[in-house]
């Protein structure tokens, strides 16, 4: 049996096991190491949560911490990436996204578009998403749908420490720009890990739980409420099958078909706001290829459509709990053909 | 009756240190009560840095506008933000200065100038720019100020309001907190340049370095620079040179810091205490007028955090009001 680690444990390992096996993967973000210029310890707190604590140690200037300047140093992940390295740009909160959209929607995402075919950028922003850290609006979103709207962009959202793993070392060796969104409730939750280095490819869902009555389609956190949601339902003689999308872009659309026409019915969650979303996304492309297949219509889960408030009473509030995703599968049972 | 030789007569100076004491131990409370785990979320405290802000804020009236940054207790409660409010927003209540809604890092009152902390480094300032655009067009002599750290400094989003507000010439006051970190990333290692002053510079804006332990020293460089503004002399940049007692953030170990530079800092360049012997060695006000102040805001911190942990929850309802004006 393989080891458990933490996500967290994962994606170092998976940046570890990169930066040995290629020089050319470097990595830059805000205090990613810690204690740059300062009198006290060094690699003082790899990066904010710890992620990448260890790693200077190991490859030394290979790790950047960078000064308060997203636009900057992004943008100069870009041009390295364009110019034969492999970067690694560590974001922070996706929040912050905000502050360096232009270098990457503008700049990385469309270089290979439009220089005819000429230029690739493989460079990967690491950035945690997802609500439930009492971080308030500002660093609490999960900005998935604005990255699988733009052409060029590839967007990875691991739920489990085998995924992260396979996927980080997947993202890094792959030639596109890839937005590695990492949970930050989920980088303690551990799972069995192989030491050795693999990688899963993107654009592969993983259905983490067969069933036969009703498909849930998710990805993220998500995945975790869902499961809770079918072991719930289960008791009641429900079979939910969960669909892990795992990489929103490029999207697995052939194992959401398959599995919606074993079921006929369809749940789609997402924790990104409701409109024009993932959840939105999904419910539409099955309508138009296996609209047949349904036997009623699609049940979507997301928060409200509003900020992601402070009060833990609220955020609470905020994010698709178990119940909510459970009472939706009840309901596709309820309505349509039997 | 000794003759006061500083430039606030002694009712100013007693409210300068009411100030000042009030976001001390406003913070000293928040740090004990996060570490008992009664507070949620990211909570960054403005203790050591006291005399930056309040030095500064104590010339403006309510028409004046400040945009804050993540460490933003401080200047709310410079700024006359109520107590009682900011403590229960910082524990997620109703009645709290945004209802719950905003936390520690997003407290606002728009009623008072103050224009909220952010989440966001460096978004301040554009805000501030547009705050003295306003002020501008209204003509009543109003500024604005944008404080940040000496890490935020370095967004584009700063070095690029320095050239609006020169170029549009606004009333707009650019103040650096410079407390030598950012997170655990040292001022040194982040900054390209060795003084503040000579970036203002390089955007054509005059630029001053005080230090902002100091109360008088930040009191009087901000004065001029205040007026300036209010007259028409456009933009400036103030480099207040500061510490910070704690963490970035509740729960930073904080093994980045040198041994003994807390120690140091609080028993050597501890604002409060210099503000103290400074106004008691002159016989201006007694240590027992100091101390009836120390008393009494301690009582209003634990008076406003009986209050807050009384306060109500707020409920599904209120999840999403306030989303859009109208929708
Ligand atoms: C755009 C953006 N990038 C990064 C962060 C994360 N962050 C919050 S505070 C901070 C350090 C700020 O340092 P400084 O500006 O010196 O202010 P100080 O904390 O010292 O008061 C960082 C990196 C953020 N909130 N926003
Ligand atoms: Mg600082």
């Amino acid at each position: 049996m393989a080891r458990k680690i933490s996500i967290k444990q994962a994606i170092n390992e998976a940046i570890d096991q990169e930066m040995t096996r290629d020089p050319s993967v470097i990595m830059m973000g805000e205090d990613i190491v810690g204690g740059s210029g300062s009198f006290g310890e060094m690699d003082a707190w790899g990066g904010v949560l710890g992620v990448t604590k260890g790693l200077y140690a190991k490859h030394g200037s290979r790790l950047l911490d960078t000064p308060l300047s997203e636009s900057a140093y992004v943008g100069a992940a870009v041009g390295a990436a364009a110019c034969g390295m492999r970067p690694i740009a560590e974001l922070m909160f996706i929040d912050f996204m905000g502050v360096c959209f232009d270098q990457i929607f503008n700049q990385a995402a469309k270089f290979r578009y439009m220089f005819g075919g000429k230029a690739q950028t493989p460079v990967v922003i690491r950035a945690m998403v997802g609500a439930g850290f009492r971080a308030a609006a500002q660093h609490s979103q999960m900005l998935t749908p604005l990255f699988t709207h733009i052409p060029g962009l590839k967007v990875v959202c691991p739920s489990s420490a085998y995924d992260a793993k396979g996927l980080l070392i997947q993202s890094i060796r792959d030639n596109d720009p890839v937005i590695f969104c990492e949970h930050k409730n989920l980088y303690a939750m551990e799972g069995e890990v192989p030491e050795t280095s693999y990688t899963i490819p993107l654009g592969e869902a993983n259905v983490v739980r067969e069933g036969k009555d009703v498909s849930i389609v998710t990805y993220g956190l998500m995945v975790h409420r869902s499961l809770e949601a079918a072991a719930t339902l289960a008791k009641e003689g429900i079979e939910v099958e969960v669909v892990d999308l795992r990489t929103l872009s490029p999207l697995d659309l052939d194992t959401v078909l398959d599995s919606v026409t074993k079921t006929g019915r369809l749940v789609c969650v997402d924790e990104a706001s409701p409109r024009c979303n993932i959840a939105t996304d999904i419910s539409a492309l099955v309508s138009m290829h296996a609209f047949s297949a349904l036997k009623a219509g699609i049940e979507m889960i997301s928060p409200p459509h509003c900020p992601v408030p402070f009060s833990p009473t609220l955020e609470d509030l905020y994010i698709p709990g178990s119940d909510r995703i459970a009472d939706a599968v009840r309901k596709t049972l309820q309505k349509g053909k039997k | 009756m000794p003759s006061n030789p500083f430039p606030l007569s002694k009712e100013r100076l007693l409210e300068v240190y009411r100030t000042m004491r009030t976001i001390r131990e406003f913070e000293e409370r928040l740090h004990v009560d996060f570490s008992r785990g009664d507070i949620p979320g990211f909570v960054h405290l403005y203790a050591g840095e006291e005399a930056t802000g309040t030095g500064i804020l104590c010339h403006l009236g309510d028409g004046d506008r400040i945009a804050s940054t993540h460490r933003g207790h401080g200047h709310c409660i410079a700024k006359g933000v109520d107590v009682g409010a900011m403590m229960k927003e910082i524990y997620g209540k109703k009645g709290g200065a945004c209802n719950g809604k905003g936390g520690s890092m997003h407290i606002a009152d728009l009623s008072k100038g103050m224009m909220g902390a952010n989440g966001i480094l460096g978004a301040g300032a554009p805000l501030a720019c547009g705050a003295a655009l306003a002020a501008k067009y209204r003509n009543k002599g109003e500024i604005a100020i944008t404080f940040v750290g000496d890490g935020a400094s370095n967004q584009g989003t700063f070095l690029e309001s320095l050239n609006l507000a020169g170029v549009w010439n606004l009333p707009v006051i650019f103040v650096v907190e410079n407390n030598g970190y950012a997170e655990s990333t040292s001022r040194d290692y982040a900054v390209s340049v060795d003084s503040f002053v000579d970036r203002a510079a390089g955007f054509g804006l005059p630029g001053i370095t005080v230090d902002g332990t100091d109360f008088f020293a930040v009191y009087e460089a901000a004065g001029e620079i205040i007026r300036r503004a209010r007259e028409g002399g456009g933009p400036s940049l103030l480099e207040c040179k500061t510490v910070r007692f704690f963490g970035h953030f509740e729960g930073d170990a904080q093994t980045y810091r040198p041994e003994g530079e807390i120690e140091n800092a609080r028993a050597n360049i501890d604002c409060l205490k210099k503000f103290a012997a400074q106004v008691t060695s002159q016989g201006v006000i007694s240590a027992a007028e100091l101390e009836a102040i120390d008393k009494s805001v301690l009582a209003l911190i634990e008076d406003s955090v009986v209050k807050a942990k009384a306060a109500p929850l707020p409920t599904e309802a209120d999840l999403t009001t306030d989303v859009y004006v109208s929708y």
